[in-house]
């Protein structure tokens, strides 16, 4: 690819439908394997929740995607995203630098620091539209920028761009960080928990914007969060990863519904605020997640598993029940007997 | 940002009035009269009593204080006890020499220091980064003055290419002053460099770890186009706070090279007025030393101003 300034968002009419697909993905550290063999795909368009507990491998399966992946960490497998002609595990800083912030771009959690303190906001987002030349010069860029700002809700947007991020608020922040993330209409978003550090008021405003930004470009998004209820207001399917793998997935209402893997059963019971325990306390995983590359062989969650027998001792397969839903468990929670509560109302409470 | 300049102005001023009264102070309360010890015991009693009276030491401390004050402001400090040589002409003379041998020592530390620094920083992990920071490990534990007895050997007595001590102020003959600039200049830097070069690391090894480089390479910039456009600037203020310290330290602390390549500069000079007990000559230098010192200090503020635009907000 040579970065011709294009107008179209993606170049990706070649291949049907499918965005990103991601097969066979291991992450691994030294001789620990943090991510194994996860697999999935993600239509144009689609929004993709990905939630589980923290430690189970989410945010560097995003990472990997990004090839932004912390120093010593390897991936393998392949990321292919529709419109480049690589792969993207195991591509050059050369051909990634061209596909980050353009085709794929990324959120972050944390929007105190993910901002330079050095560097006025309009340059930051003008930037983004520089490097990948999808704005001629200087003063269009910034033309850009201001109007970038005014989408993503910021008052006074011309002014916005000439101060620096400590003049303004965490959500504030972050609707900064989602502006040079939209900028190039990218194919792609992915955004790893960026409500999570923001205060419970501006989450909700903040989510709105980011489902609003990727809609309104036809972009895809990839979302990590541990809020169930977050999940349900956002995306259309969801993808649950527990201990490095990936345990179930679905559209969003059928697995809140009716979950079939017993951690997803786990997680549901567990963010239902009003069902307690015969001793009055909010209902819990048991245990807790075992530390990166510990998890136990065969089913990684037997070990914290009320259901689990020798059978799990061996890596269950995974089970398709559907185009784009299954799960990986030998004893599934029954499809009609399923206590799954409906959308869960709040954040999930219980974590390790 | 007026408002801290202002701000930073007062301290400046208000720390050199301090700083001067010390001065005096200590000097004043050091036993001996100055006249006495300016003449020798074997003076007579008149002598002593006429040299107190020219040079006003039989006036009130008050009255000193202010009539000292008032020759530095109008850069005339007036004579010495000993030599009775203009002290002004004799400080310019040797502040310039210092401040040419130390000003290029500490660019010669920057060229050498900051590269080296950053390579180090971003191949930490490889074996180049780490030979590297050995080296500088090595060169922090050199003394300048071995650095400078080595440059001489090798150079000066060996290769024969540059004198081996000497100055020449650069009016008077400015290839010879180049010639004898250099290696006194480069056992400085380099010494420097190899203590800045850890400083240099060590904040660009902070700023590689920060999150706003990770989106910066989100954007799509190569690993090194993000440091340089995002992280050197915000590396720059631990950096900048250890170069105001050492560049301050160094205007007495450049003595020994001073000495090594017989350079007449302001830390040889403090040196010789002490041995002379020419003690007026003493509190200028001390004075002129804190003057550079608060200065630079107050420089080093101003450059943070600059990098850092959290503190341009001024204090409430």
């Amino acid at each position: 690819m040579t970065p011709v300034p294009d107008t179209a968002p993606a170049s990706g009419q070649g291949s049907p439908d499918d965005v990103l697909s991601v097969r066979n993905l291991d992450v691994t550290v030294g001789g620990r394997t943090l991510v194994e063999d996860v697999d999935f795909t993600i239509r144009a368009g689609e929004r993709v929740g990905l939630i589980g507990e923290s430690g189970s491998g989410k945010s560097l399966t995003a990472l990997s995607v990004m090839g932004l992946l912390p120093e010593g960490l390897r991936a393998t497998g392949s990321v292919r995203l529709a419109g480049v002609g690589h792969d993207l595990v195991g591509a050059d800083e050369a051909r990634m630098s061209r596909v980050r912030g353009k085709e794929i771009a990324m959120v972050f959690q944390e929007p105190m620091t993910a901002l330079n303190p050095t560097m006025k906001v309009g340059r930051q987002i003008a930037e983004v539209l520089l490097i990948h030349r999808t704005r001629p010069d200087r003063a269009s860029a910034r033309a850009a920028a201001v109007e970038l700002l005014a989408q993503v809700g910021l008052p006074d947007p011309a002014t916005a761009a000439d101060a620096y991020p400590h003049q303004f608020s965490g959500g504030q922040r972050q609707r900064v960080v989602l502006a040079i993330a939209l900028a190039n209409d990218p194919a792609l978003l992915v955004c790893d928990e960026p409500t999570t550090a923001l205060d419970v008021t501006v989450q909700a405003r903040v989510l709105d914007l980011i489902v609003r930004g990727v809609q309104d470009r036809r972009s895809a998004m990839l979302f990590i969060t541990h809020d169930l209820a977050v999940v349900a207001t956002a995306c259309e399917r969801v993808m649950v990863m527990y201990g490095g793998r990936l345990v179930e997935s679905g559209p969003v209402q059928e697995v809140f519904t009716r979950p079939r893997h017993r951690y997803t059963q786990g997680l549901i019971g567990a963010s239902d605020l009003t069902a307690v325990d015969d001793r009055g306390r909010l209902v819990t995983i048991g245990g807790s997640v075992p530390p990166a590359g510990q998890f136990p062989a065969g089913c990684v969650f037997r070990n914290r598993c009320t259901q689990a027998t020798e059978a799990c001792a061996t890596r269950p397969d995974w089970i398709s029940t559907g185009p784009d839903s299954g799960y990986a468990c030998f004893h599934p929670v029954p499809e009609s007997g399923a206590p799954g509560t409906g959308t869960p109302a709040i954040q999930e409470a219980g974590r390790g | 940002m007026i408002v801290r300049l202002v701000q930073r102005i007062a301290i400046l001023l208000a720390s050199l009035v301090v700083s001067s009264m010390l001065v005096f102070a200590f000097m004043a309360v050091l036993p001996g009269d100055p006249a006495r010890v300016a003449l020798g015991t074997s003076a007579s009693d008149s002598a002593v009593a006429q040299l107190r009276e020219q040079f006003g030491l039989d006036q009130p401390l008050v009255v000193q204080y202010l009539h000292w004050v008032q020759g530095l402001v109008t850069f005339d400090p007036g004579n010495s006890y000993v030599s009775h040589a203009q002290i002004g002409p004799q400080i310019a003379d040797r502040l310039q020499v210092t401040l040419w041998l130390v000003g290029t020592g500490m660019v010669l530390a920057c060229i050498l220091a900051i590269p080296m620094g950053i390579l180090m920083a971003v191949r930490h992990r490889r074996p180049s980064g780490l030979i590297l920071s050995a080296l500088s490990q090595v060169g922090v534990a050199v003394p300048a003055f071995l650095a400078g007895i080595l440059l001489i050997t090798v150079f000066a007595v060996g290769l024969g290419w540059l004198p081996a001590n000497g100055w020449t102020p650069p009016a008077e003959d400015p290839a010879l002053f180049l010639k004898q600039l250099v290696l006194p200049a480069l056992s400085l830097g380099m010494v420097q460099a190899a203590m800045l070069t850890r400083y240099v690391r060590s904040a660009v090894l902070d700023v590689l770890r920060e999150d706003y480089l990770r989106t910066a390479r989100a954007k799509g910039l190569r690993p090194t186009q993000a440091l340089l456009r995002h992280g050197l600037r915000n590396a720059a203020v631990p950096v900048v706070t250890v170069l105001g310290l050492h560049l301050a330290t160094l205007l007495v602390g450049a003595v020994v090279i001073e000495r090594v390549f017989v350079i007449p500069g302001l830390g040889s000079l403090l040196l010789d007025s002490v041995s002379n007990r020419d003690l007026i000559v003493v509190q200028d230098v001390v004075m002129i030393i804190a003057m550079a010192v608060l200065l630079v200090n107050f420089l080093v503020d101003l450059v943070y101003l600059v990098i850092d635009p959290r503190l341009r907000v001024g204090a409430s």
